[in-house]
């Protein structure tokens, strides 16, 4: 039992009481066997891939004029970039960790909630992935990264987070994908048994790798599964404690902090949980799984909102305090100017969008309410964004000297760069909503039979 | 109706196999390609208009490099022979040998003749012979047996890692001036140290290995 699992107000059931096994997998499988896609499907998905044309034509922009066509220059020679890479890879890992270590605590509230946040993660680190090379000055070199056998006698610079930071999220993205579908293998086989379709059938069957459902599998399962989410779980704490000290190793004043890693995890654990509450308020109007995804889990995850919330907050006051209590003339006109200067207007939008108004969670009525919660996360997600950029931009554009003092201003194929990346992942997301169950249902039969239903 | 046919699993557990050695297949052709000779083109000798010996004008004859290479000591390309330093001999000797035809043909007609190129550099890499040479760098540090070969070939990699092999570590390489020319120089126990030689001839192997030594 964990805290998460006593009721603070009135007991709210895991799964409404009428679950019954049998319900359960057709209440999750069947919308996805229907061969007519509901109408909020197509829309959400035109809408997405009309971004991810914006994204194919932003990349092929940049492979041709490469970072030249966008606003960065000396100073700010990281911009909006380095801040989507940030922020996705931020939401990915908040997810994963959402989905392993809430596993490892046995939270009930993550058994149906965990495969939206492992598609979240999947499509949200497609979406990381592909900012650092976009960054790179020649992105055809990138492959430079990887120890292959090269022949020119330089390697890359184990020594530097950057490479670190390279190899972390590779090992991630490939992890997590494995994750996922470790995770899946069971409702794969409920999928081929439900579906009637021949094509589904061998679709999902194929898909399912012959699973059984013997107790020869199921100890398979359990014993990988526990060493994934035992493995996932650290691994996001790296990966993003990785993306941290990217800046910590840097010089620049704002930057050269050893606070940076837990800080950038504890970002990373906001938005990802604010991410997949909204994900989940929609998911469950969409595909009306009121009894399955309940108001159990949004006033659990609502509450490590506001948990990640005051660590951030946390960093956010160290922040300051360091800047202001140390002696460092550049580090502290820095912070001056973050709270004050250009972008000061950012600087306190993501304080109260990320730790001011979370704090009306305390609040049992704002937890239960879908609409404020869901303006709270989107508060989240926006400040989330806001948090690296004022990091990235507003450090650099007061370094140390003053004679290299100077602004960034974002061009057209920055932002287009950030829009066709936000259609990148959606799009994903939208195809595993559609072709997978969503929720995962082997593991949401324990709690069902636990519930007693027969 | 079953889904799959009793060998169902055989087709699946073949193409999961086959995904795994295809993978590991690319990961090897990754390591082991770009090492092989067949890529590097060692000992590969590129057809010549005129089979021309090294072996039997330099270690044979006992031709200096510089009658032929006369740029070398003081350019960065070594410089080819125009074809009337060929026909100072070969005017009086062999003056009817078959292969010599595209030699007399040249003097005649006042064409050069078109070698092909055997060590190729980038245009990206900047190179040049006469620091080499005034360095001590020995001709044979980087032909290795171009004196003893029938026909020029290309005895190394060219890859950048070989390049920087010498100028991350220079003195092992390195020989008193008056042999830089000697095709079969051997360090002897009288030959002064490689760490003293760098000292006379002011080698720095500190900033030899920046970036705009080569690639400027």
């Amino acid at each position: 039992m964990t805290v998460l699992d006593l009721p603070s107000e009135a007991p709210v059931p895991v799964v409404a009481p009428g679950v019954t096994m049998r319900s359960l997998s057709e209440e999750v499988g069947e919308p996805n066997l229907r061969p007519k896609t509901p109408l909020w499907w197509w829309i959400s998905f035109g809408f997405s891939l009309s971004l991810l044309l914006v994204l194919v034509v932003a990349v092929i922009w940049t492979l041709d004029k490469s970072v030249g066509a966008w606003g960065i220059n000396i100073p700010v020679a990281w911009g909006l970039a380095i801040v989507d890479y940030v922020w996705w890879i931020a939401a990915a890992s908040g997810a994963t960790f959402l989905s392993s270590m809430f596993y490892l605590t046995r939270s009930p509230w993550r058994t149906a909630t965990h495969r939206i946040a492992d598609a979240v993660a999947i499509a949200c680190s497609a979406s990381a992935g592909i900012m650092p090379i976009m960054h790179l000055g020649r992105q055809g070199l990138f492959y430079w990264l990887f120890p292959y056998s090269n022949v020119m006698g330089v390697w890359p610079q184990v020594r530097s987070p950057l490479w670190w930071d390279f190899i972390s999220l590779l090992c991630y993205i490939i992890a997590a994908t494995f994750y996922f579908y470790v995770g899946l293998l069971p409702d794969l086989a409920t999928m081929r048994d439900l579906a009637r379709d021949r094509r589904q059938q061998l679709f999902y069957g194929v898909l399912a790798l012959g699973w059984r459902g013997s107790s020869q599998d199921w100890a398979y399962f359990r014993f990988v599964y526990l060493i994934m989410a035992a493995v996932m779980a650290p691994m996001v704490v790296v990966v993003h404690g990785v993306v941290g000290l990217d800046f910590a190793g840097g010089l620049t004043p704002g930057w050269h902090s050893t606070q940076f890693p837990p800080y950038f995890f504890f970002g990373a654990l906001l938005f990802g949980f604010a991410l997949v509450i909204m994900l989940t308020i929609l998911i469950r109007a969409a595909y009306g799984l009121d009894d399955i995804l309940t108001e159990y889990h949004l006033n659990a995850m609502a509450k490590v909102v506001l948990v990640a919330s005051l660590l951030l907050a946390y960093a956010y006051l160290w922040e300051g305090f360091g800047a202001i209590y140390g002696s460092d003339i550049a580090e502290r006109t820095m912070f001056l100017n973050r709270i004050s200067g250009l972008y000061a207007s950012c600087y306190w939008a993501k304080i109260a969008l990320n730790v001011i108004i979370p704090q009306l969670l305390w609040f049992p009525g704002f937890r239960r309410s879908q609409l404020l919660l869901f303006a709270i996360s989107l508060g989240i997600a926006v400040g989330s964004w806001l948090d690296p950029y004022v990091v990235i931009v507003q450090s650099l554009h007061r370094n140390y000297m003053p004679s290299e003092w100077g602004n960034y201003y974002p061009t057209f194929w920055d932002w287009a760069l950030f829009a066709g990346s936000i259609g990148l992942a959606l799009t994903l997301f939208l195809l595993m909503l559609r072709l997978l169950p969503i929720v995962s249902i082997a593991q949401l039969r324990r709690i069902v039979k636990s519930a007693g239903a027969p | 109706m079953a889904i799959f046919g009793p060998r169902a699993n055989l087709w699946m557990n073949t193409a999961l196999v086959s995904v795994v050695v295809l993978f590991l297949g690319a990961l090897l052709s990754i390591w082991v390609v770009p090492v092989m000779g067949y890529n590097t083109q060692e000992r590969y000798a590129p057809e010549q208009p005129v089979p021309f010996s090294h072996r039997h004008h330099v270690t044979g004859l006992g031709l200096d490099c510089r009658y032929c290479h006369m740029t070398v000591e003081t350019g960065q390309y070594a410089g080819m022979p125009p074809t009337e330093t060929c026909m100072t001999c070969h005017s009086q000797i062999w003056t009817h040998a078959g292969v010599l035809e595209p030699v007399r043909q040249s003097f005649a007609e006042n064409i050069s003749l078109r070698w092909n190129w055997v060590y190729r550099l980038p245009d990206y890499v900047y190179f040049d012979h006469s620091i080499h040479i005034a360095k001590g760098v020995g001709c044979t540090e980087c032909h290795v047996s171009i004196g003893d070969e029938a026909l020029t070939r290309k005895t190394t990699t060219l890859y950048m890692s070989w390049c920087l092999d010498c100028h991350r570590n220079p003195a092992p390489h390195l020989r008193p001036l008056d042999q830089v020319f000697n095709p079969s120089w051997k360090r002897t126990a009288n030959t002064p140290s490689g760490t003293a030689l760098m000292t006379a001839y002011h080698i720095h192997p500190e900033t030899l290995s920046d970036c705009g030594v080569c690639h400027r």
